[in-house]
């Protein structure tokens, strides 16, 4: 099904380069997510010819520190500047990051240096000062997510599985979240800009599912930085999450896609938390609905090994998706570490089923 | 210390305020509005009365805490104002001027240091899996407990450099990085900052009788437990 406002949607592009990408990784995708970012590597120069490069002395844009008010602007311009010279001398142009905050935090010091040239003249000088390091500002400075959209045609001619439920033949319907720093700040940063953004809705009309369009689709997860960060401001964070899902379940999402390292895991986590707290599941007979990374799906479809990628340290079980996809799996090597190596299994949550 | 006359320095007040039209698009937006009595919209309608003594009280209340700097704000405000940009002046003036320690979210801002703050100069990021215990983020849940107890194993098999000296996920950040993030945060006010926070709450705690000495003594765990 082509949804009605694609049309609106695809009036907002943006310019993605088209090869030569210097990566930056995400402070919370390493962690809780930690194949997503080597599976990202692995399509664009796998299965798509690209040349991408991870670069072993980059470092965190700071961003979370940032917008938890612990570090002042000039010094998160100053380590973003340093992660330009960085990509300048690896000989780049083209800057892709892997986290939505970081996204944003670029984004934003290049759109500062616009408007107070002196502040770049300041990060420019500090950074030659403490580090000896000149940079160029990026040609291109696109999200991880942008080039699996900007590629997602390419994706589904190589796939070897669609959206579809392989029983019915139905579209899977998927729920897209978009995390607020990708064009909320931005619109014209974003592919489909703030409102209607189609970075994500691009990938699940290419791939044969269908969107899914509830109310509180544009609605934050609840990350809130220093509102989940510390332990005593959490229910912050998870009661957005559930606002979220109490509008979403009427309308049955197979699974949720999202760009945002924090959204993906707090969509994940928070379900185990709900079900846990208040008896409540959002999927289909006790589970939680699948919550994945687009170049997780992306790698769904293409044929990888769902646990080469990584998808048994999600907290809710991914099974009932690969069922629905026809994906065959091995449930016996799901927690198993290399060479087949016995790693125990993690305990079962008393209320979510997995 | 002339409240204002810092605040308007702060380039992100500049860009965030421009005149406020009381519409309340902002609070009726706000994640934080909707699970609290946070209210954007009043906070800038004060600030923009440019009274200096209303100031100084905003500045020690935990109102300009609340927020979650999400920025949808940013996109629907009518006028071009970004509330989160005055929250984000707010809150650096807060602290700047020691007025943070009269809210207890304010002295929250020592747990977020502790944590995120030390990890981004120890490890050269925001989180670390070492650092990241079910007992401090108990809504990690079992899946996270196994992965962290087998966290050599797990991470191999998924092709992590956890622990390496090459580069991949949570490889070792090698050592002159992590001496240009020390230089960057001494030379841009970072340090001093994280010091301002350290040395306010250590007068704090012994004014209280709480012990304060380093990473999670009883000071840390009230304010990131809740006093």
């Amino acid at each position: 099904m082509k949804y009605q406002k694609n049309e609106n949607w695809e009036k907002h592009q943006k310019e993605i380069a088209d090869d030569n990408y210097y990566l930056a990784r995400s402070c919370i995708r390493q962690n809780f997510f930690p194949a997503a970012e080597d599976l990202f590597m692995k399509i664009l120069a796998n299965d798509l010819g690209k040349n991408i490069f991870d670069d072993p002395r980059q470092t965190t844009c700071t961003g979370i520190a940032y917008h938890s008010g612990v570090i002042p602007f000039e010094t998160t311009m100053t380590v973003v500047a340093r992660q330009f010279a960085l990509m300048t001398e690896a000989g780049f142009e083209n800057f892709v990051c892997s986290c939505v905050t970081s996204f944003g935090i670029y984004s934003e010091v290049i759109e500062t240096w616009q408007h107070f040239p002196e502040k770049e003249k300041q990060a420019r000088e500090i950074l030659k000062q403490t580090t000896g390091m000149t940079f160029e500002i990026p040609k291109n400075l696109a999200h991880t997510s942008d080039l699996i959209y900007k590629f997602r045609n390419e994706i589904a001619a190589k796939a070897t599985y669609r959206l579809l439920n392989k029983q019915t033949g139905e579209q899977l319907k998927v729920v897209d979240h978009v995390g607020c720093h990708y064009a909320k700040i931005f619109p014209e940063k974003g592919v489909g800009g703030a409102e209607f953004p189609y970075v994500l809705a691009g990938m699940i009309d290419a791939w044969g599912g269908a969107q899914v369009d509830y109310p509180e689709r544009r609605h934050c997860c609840g990350f809130g930085f220093r509102q989940y960060l510390l332990k005593s401001n959490r229910g912050y964070s998870v009661a957005n999450s559930k606002m979220k899902f109490d509008s979403m379940e009427p309308y049955k999402p197979d699974c949720i896609i999202a760009n945002c390292p924090g959204c993906t895991y707090f969509l994940d986590r928070w379900q185990y938390v709900i079900a846990e707290m208040e008896g409540i599941t959002y999927g289909e007979n006790g589970m939680g609905i699948p919550v994945l990374t687009y170049e997780e799906l992306a790698g769904l479809l293409l044929g990888y090994d769902p646990w080469d990628i990584g998808l048994q340290v999600h907290q809710v079980a991914v099974e009932p998706l690969l069922d629905k996809l026809g994906i065959q799996y091995d449930a016996v090597e799901k927690y198993k570490g290399i060479n087949h190596a016995d790693l125990g299994q993690p305990e079962k949550p008393s209320v979510l089923k997995v | 210390m002339n409240l204002y006359e810092a605040l308007k320095k702060d380039i992100r007040y500049q860009e965030g305020m421009k005149a406020c039209i009381n519409c309340g698009t902002c609070t009726a937006v706000c994640p934080a509005a909707a699970v609290s009595d946070y209210d954007p919209r009043q906070i800038v309608d004060l600030v923009q009365k440019e009274n200096e003594k209303d100031l100084e009280e905003l500045l020690k209340k935990d109102d300009i805490w609340r927020c979650g700097e999400c920025l949808s704000c940013k996109t629907r405000c009518p006028r071009d104002n970004v509330p989160c940009y005055i929250i984000q002046s707010l809150r650096a003036l807060s602290v700047d001027s020691g007025l943070f320690m009269h809210s207890e979210q304010g002295r929250r801002q020592l747990a977020i240091k502790r944590t995120v703050g030390d990890h981004i100069l120890e490890y050269g990021y925001c989180v670390y899996i070492d650092e990241v215990s079910n007992e401090m983020y108990p809504e990690q849940g079992p899946i996270w407990k196994w992965m962290r107890e087998n966290r050599t194993d797990v991470l191999n098999r998924l092709g992590a450099s956890y622990k390496q000296d090459k580069a991949g996920a949570l490889r070792n950040t090698e050592k002159q990085s992590l001496i240009d993030l020390k230089k960057i945060f001494d030379a841009t006010g970072g340090t001093a900052r994280f010091n301002k926070i350290e040395e306010a709450s250590a007068r704090y705690a012994a004014d209280h009788g709480i012990e304060f000495s380093s990473g999670h003594d009883e000071y840390f765990n009230k304010t990131y437990n809740g006093e």
